[in-house]
Parts: C-alpha cells; structure tokens; sequence
C-alpha cells in the first residue's frame, strides 16, 4: 500500500501529473469572483466562505477522471487488480494520494485566497477547520465517480454530473461552518456533520468503488 | 499445485466465444495458446488471470501464485526504469528488481525514464515485471510483440529459467518462441456454438 501512495504522489508531483492545476483553478476562480459582483469589501467579505468552499470543490472536480484513468490506460489497473493488493486497499490508496496531491494544497491555499476577498479575521480558522474535515469527503466520493466512469471514452463530463449531486451534503455543511466561523457564530453543529459525512464516505465507499472497478475491468 | 481448466467456457461482450476449454499445466511445463485473432486467446488469458468471471466451468488455479501480463505493460512514463520495477516489486513483496534488469538487458537504462525507451524496450521492461513479481504461475498475452529476434531470444530465456525453477508459464503468441518444450494448444476447437444467452440484465442496463 506504501508503494502504490509513493508512486502516485510521485507521479501527480511529476511533470505531467497537475498537480498544480487545481491550485491554479482554484486561484482564477477566486480572482474572477470581484470582477463578477463588484470589489465592494463588504459584499465580498459575506460571500468569502461560501464562494471560497465552491472554488475549491470545482477545483477537486477537476483532477478527479485522472485518478484511474491513467492506470486504465497504461494497463496497470489490470496489473493492480492481479496484484497481492486487495482492491479496496488500492481504491483507498489512491483516494488518498488524491487528497494528498489536490485537497491538501486547497486548504493551505484558501487562507491566503481569503484574503483576496477580505475574509473578516475570526473566519479563517473556521475556514481552514472546515476544508480540513470536508475536502477527504470529496476524495473518496471522486473516487467513486472515477471508478464508475473508468474506461469510458471522454468520460470527464459524465462524471461531473455524477459527482456534483453526491457533493451537495459536504457542500451544504462545509460551507455552513465556515460562513457561521466568518460571521462569528458557533459552527460545531455543521463541523460535526462535515465530520460525520466524511468519516462515512471513507468508511463505506472503498467497498462500492472496488466493486464497481472490479465490474469495469471485466 | 497446477493449474489445471475444466470445461471453461468465455464470452466478450456477452457473446460466448470459447467452450469446453480444458487444459492443465503442471510445474516446470508452459502451455503456447494458439489460435487466429478474435478466437478469444485474451478473453481466456483474462478469464484465467481472475479478471472476468467464466460462463461456465471452472479454472483451478491459486491466484495468490499468478502474474499476469496483458497486451499493455501498465508503464509510469514519468518514472524511471528503475522506479518502475521497483514499485512492482514493492507490491510483491520482492526484491528481484536487479535479477530482472538483468535477464532482459535493460541494467543499461535502468535510471531513464521509461516514457523515453523505445517499443521494444518498453515491452522488455513489461516483461521484467513477471520476474519481478515472483510468482510461479505466469499467464501472458501477446508477451513478444515488438520484440526483436534477440529480445525474444532473451524472453525464451527467462521462461526457461523460470520453468527451471519449478515455474509455469501459460503464453498466448503466434511466432515461435524457440522453447521446444513448450506443449502448443490451438484454442480453435473450442470454438463456442451455442448463440448468445438471452441476457436480460445486459439488454436492460
């Protein structure tokens, strides 16, 4: 399992693998946002969190259909699927060194793009705290949407559509806490529910991406 | 512990193309499938290998003792030759990343990039894999193409020292590997009859 985390993150590190093109997604979609409603500091600052949490979901989106596509491709999720590694391992593995690669730069990037947006100073913690609970939730569910759209031709499209639906839920709570952070209230309702939503998606859904994979592969 | 196929039968793509395929390789034998293209040699290979479910019969193999090498090679081009092997043989829980650089000559490229190796390089590299991996049940597809006539040589090597170690080899190729101990199958007499079952959860999904 250590094997396959050092190749990905290897490979999503190396030239070719976008690492940085979620940050850089992420980073133009929060500079369009004043150009779209106006650079008034007020109007900016209420709006921070929530358009903060859906830069980053759109930019998790993006990497998602090179998280086996490649493999598929190359054959080695053949290979994988005959190797001593359980599926599930590899399907968790590779949620994980997604994360590693795409939701982990988001975090540590939106502080900074907060700024940009005149976040109000009590709402970066909360931000942060909320990122940091809900982006694994939109590994694992990509991951899903990877595994059920592997092997079609062009198949980015379908999995957005597939995924964004399943999104909704972290969407709802992450951004929830991080708005109620920004505005000062007490959030640990929503965290507790972001926390909830993803400790499930990592719990249960390795088993249906593995299944599914394995139904794809035939 | 052989590996031994009963009354194997295979479909692609719902539609059954091989039956009452039965054949059993013991230790130290490899097993040539032959047949013209589209018979369905991968279709079997893949159904052996575990990958796909049989439509019938059954395939008695350990699949904790297979390796199985299919048309692509499963390369990182971002990775060194090296890295290549290395990560397979991490996966196997082995360590004959060097005995495999040397039984297919790459030791000389072993820290290019594989995405900068040639055709047959890369299939060199993809067949180095099985020596990596350890296992003694080698079920390969096609494993010569864009082979050479000395890489191929080098191919026939292995596979003997692999079989000489008490090893099994079940190949799909259509040249001649110059392993004269290798038993042949033509996999055209099992070819299916029966037309296609009525596949009411295929036509529905």
């Amino acid at each position: 399992m250590k094997a396959l985390l050092i190749r990905d993150l290897r490979l999503g590190t190396r030239a070719g693998g976008g690492f940085g093109l979620g940050l850089a997604f992420f980073l133009i979609v929060v500079v369009l946002v004043p150009f779209g409603v106006g650079p008034e500091t007020g109007r900016l600052s209420v709006i921070a969190p929530g358009i903060l949490w859906l830069g980053a979901l759109l930019a998790c989106l993006l990497s998602l259909d090179r998280i086996f596509a490649l493999d598929w491709e190359d054959g080695s999720l053949d290979l994988l699927a005959t190797s001593p590694l359980p599926m599930e391992a590899a399907v968790s593995v590779k949620a994980l060194a997604h994360w590693l690669t795409t939701g982990l730069p988001l975090v540590l990037a939106a502080p900074v793009l907060g700024i940009l947006l005149s976040l109000p100073a009590q709402g970066y913690v909360p931000l942060i705290l909320s990122l940091l609970l809900g982006t694994p939730a939109l590994s694992v569910v990509g991951t899903f949407g990877a595994a059920l759209t592997v092997g079609l031709k062009r198949g980015g499209l379908l999995l957005s559509l597939l995924v964004l639906p399943l999104y909704v839920p972290t969407l709802i709570f992450g951004a929830e806490a991080a708005r109620r952070g920004a505005e000062g209230m007490d959030n640990t309702t929503p965290l507790v529910m972001l926390a909830g939503i993803t400790c499930g998606t990592i719990a249960l859904l390795p088993f249906a991406s593995a299944a599914v994979l394995r139904v794809n592969l035939r | 512990m052989d590996l031994v196929v009963t009354d194997l039968a295979v479909a692609r793509g719902g539609v059954p193309v091989l039956e009452g395929v039965g054949f059993a390789v013991a230790a130290g034998e490899a097993l040539i499938l032959r047949g013209p293209n589209g018979i369905g040699k991968t279709t079997l290979l893949r159904t052996v290998a575990g990958l796909q479910p049989p439509l019938a019969g059954r395939v008695g193999l350990d699949r904790e003792a297979m390796a199985y090498a299919g048309h692509a090679d499963g390369i990182k081009a971002t990775l060194s030759v090296r890295e290549n092997l290395i990560f397979w043989a991490d996966v196997f829980a082995t360590d004959r990343v060097d005995a495999a650089l040397a039984a297919f000559e790459l030791a000389a490229l072993a820290d290019r990039l594989a995405g900068n190796l040639s055709a047959g390089q890369k299939r060199r590299l993809g067949l180095a894999r099985m020596v990596v991996t350890g296992r003694p049940v080698w079920v390969m597809d096609e494993p010569t193409v864009s082979l050479d006539v000395d890489a191929v040589a080098m191919f026939a090597a292995a596979v003997r020292a692999h079989l000489g170690q008490g090893g099994m080899a079940l190949l799909a190729t259509h040249i001649d590997l110059g392993l004269e101990e290798a038993r042949v199958l033509d996999v055209g007499q099992f070819r299916a009859r029966a037309p296609a079952a009525d596949d009411f959860d295929g036509a529905f999904l």
